[in-house]
């Protein structure tokens, strides 16, 4: 089996005050994949990604990025290559303006000029926001930003999207064309998410991870229709919501 | 969450005042007010000079004077101050219109005002002239340290994220009965402008969580 782009074992964490949020995680995802990360509030979803590229230093255990440990003398790259979207677009457009901010990753890699521009639009491009490209950040709906968000870090061409709740606070139109631009890009995904539809509808694959550890790993059909894992793991379908009557599934 | 556009300081016009590039403008702010405080206090006909001059350069600007004289309202606790001064100063003392004050007082208090309202005044101008990215980029090519500029530019950034957050905090306050404005829930109020600044603060740390992950090491390309 080829190398795995995010490779996690035996991940475990205590944050400084002692709360204990991660307890022995293993999970990997291989190129092209769609992974959703499914969890109750409060499971470590969040605590698990900071650890993805380096913000957070694993207490024990180890997490690689295609074969390259994350590690602080490879944080640069590891940073290159795991991009996080994270779940309040407000925390992460800070610039004057859309295209500041989109060049921000790519330029602390080191691209200048006419490579740089070039980087930004096609990011631009890629979430249908290039037409905004000089407008100041705050002055873009929610739904907008979200999309800049995303932009800001497919500019640094990562080789795993890592997403944090893509779909909160977005209205049923915003949260469709993000589902169309996300299942438009080629690169690996890793969601996390309590949506559990939007999971269903966008990755082929999903993880549990429930208390700091993961508790499945499957076909997102499978996990989300299996009743006693659901139940167990603070998992609910949205009312009148069935796996099972949906027509197609990703592949 | 829409903010509401532009801020809430800047002018849009297009007058000689506001294409000027930024970094002289804040040049010729600094020495304006070096020169208003170094002017002597009794020295009228200077303070006359410089009013004019200002006042010159608000007509060029085309920037309207209620926009302007609203904003001086700023200037209102130190205005208080310089009122209090004649009041409480030592020194001999002269009678206006029937009211003992203290003379050296009296003079100290007019100096302040003028030189306050002229730098208040000032400092409108630029504001309504220069929206504030370009005051950040003026300063930059003035050479101010980068890290200075840095703050100044999240601290206009997030201005309206916090205060929008303010206004919902006092929203979800109001809709529960409690009204900010009475002193009965000041206390209320206190405690909910401590939980601001917390919110603020953790913001801040995932605004640079986010800053790292996209490969931020100290300086702003």
């Amino acid at each position: 089996m080829s190398t795995p782009v995010l490779d996690v074992r035996g991940l475990a964490f205590a944050y400084p005050d002692g709360h204990q949020a991660l307890y022995g995680v293993d999970l990997h995802v291989h190129q092209g994949e769609r992974v959703a990360l499914l969890g109750p509030n409060g499971a470590g979803k969040t605590t698990l990604v900071l650890h993805l590229n380096g913000i957070l230093t694993a207490g024990a255990g180890e997490v690689a990025v295609s074969g390259l440990p994350v590690a602080k003398r490879n944080l640069q790259e590891i940073r290159r290559r795991v991009g996080i979207v994270f779940q309040d677009p407000d925390d992460q457009l800070f610039l004057g303006t859309v295209r500041q901010d989109v060049a921000f990753g790519p330029a602390n890699l080191g691209l200048k000029g006419a490579a740089l521009d070039k980087r930004v639009m096609t990011a631009l491009d890629l979430v249908g926001m290039a037409d905004f490209a000089d407008r100041p950040p705050h002055h873009l709906s929610f739904g907008q930003r979200r999309r800049v968000a995303m932009a800001t870090v497919l500019a640094m061409e990562p080789e795993i999207l890592v997403l944090d709740e893509p779909s909160s606070n977005l209205d049923p139109a915003s949260r469709r064309e993000l589902a169309d631009i996300l299942r438009s890009l080629d690169v690996t995904l890793l969601m996390v998410t309590h949506d559990l539809p939007y999971a269903l509808e966008l990755c082929p694959r999903s993880l549990v991870l429930s208390d700091g550890i993961v508790v499945a790993d499957g076909r997102t059909f499978d996990v989300l229709t299996d009743a006693p894992l659901m139940a167990a793991h603070r998992l609910e379908l949205p009312w009148g919501f069935d796996p099972r009557s949906v027509g197609s599934l990703p592949a | 969450m829409g903010a509401g556009h532009g801020h809430r300081l800047h002018f849009h016009a297009h007058s000689p005042i506001h294409r000027a590039p930024a970094h002289l403008k804040i040049v010729a702010l600094v020495v304006f007010m070096l020169v208003v405080v170094a002017t002597p206090r009794q020295a009228y006909a200077v303070f006359a000079v410089e009013a004019a001059a200002l006042v010159g350069v608000v007509l060029l600007s085309r920037v309207p004077a209620p926009y302007l004289a609203k904003r001086m309202v700023i200037e209102v606790p130190f205005a208080v101050f310089a009122v209090l001064v004649p009041f409480v100063a030592y020194g001999p003392r002269i009678d206006v219109l029937g009211v003992s004050v203290s003379e050296p007082g009296l003079l100290a208090a007019g100096a302040l005002l003028i030189k306050g309202t002229l730098g208040v005044l000032a400092s409108l101008t630029l504001a309504a002239t220069t929206e504030p990215q370009d005051v950040l980029r003026g300063l930059e090519r003035l050479r101010m340290p980068d890290l200075i500029v840095q703050i100044m530019g999240f601290m206009i950034r997030y201005l309206d994220v916090v205060t929008a957050e303010l206004a919902r905090m006092m929203v979800a306050m109001r809709s529960r009965g409690c009204e900010p404005r009475s002193p009965q829930h000041w206390p209320t109020l206190a405690r909910a402008m401590g939980s601001l600044f917390i919110r603020s603060y953790e913001r801040g740390e995932r605004v640079h969580l986010a800053m790292l992950s996209r490969g931020y090491d100290g300086r702003l390309p």
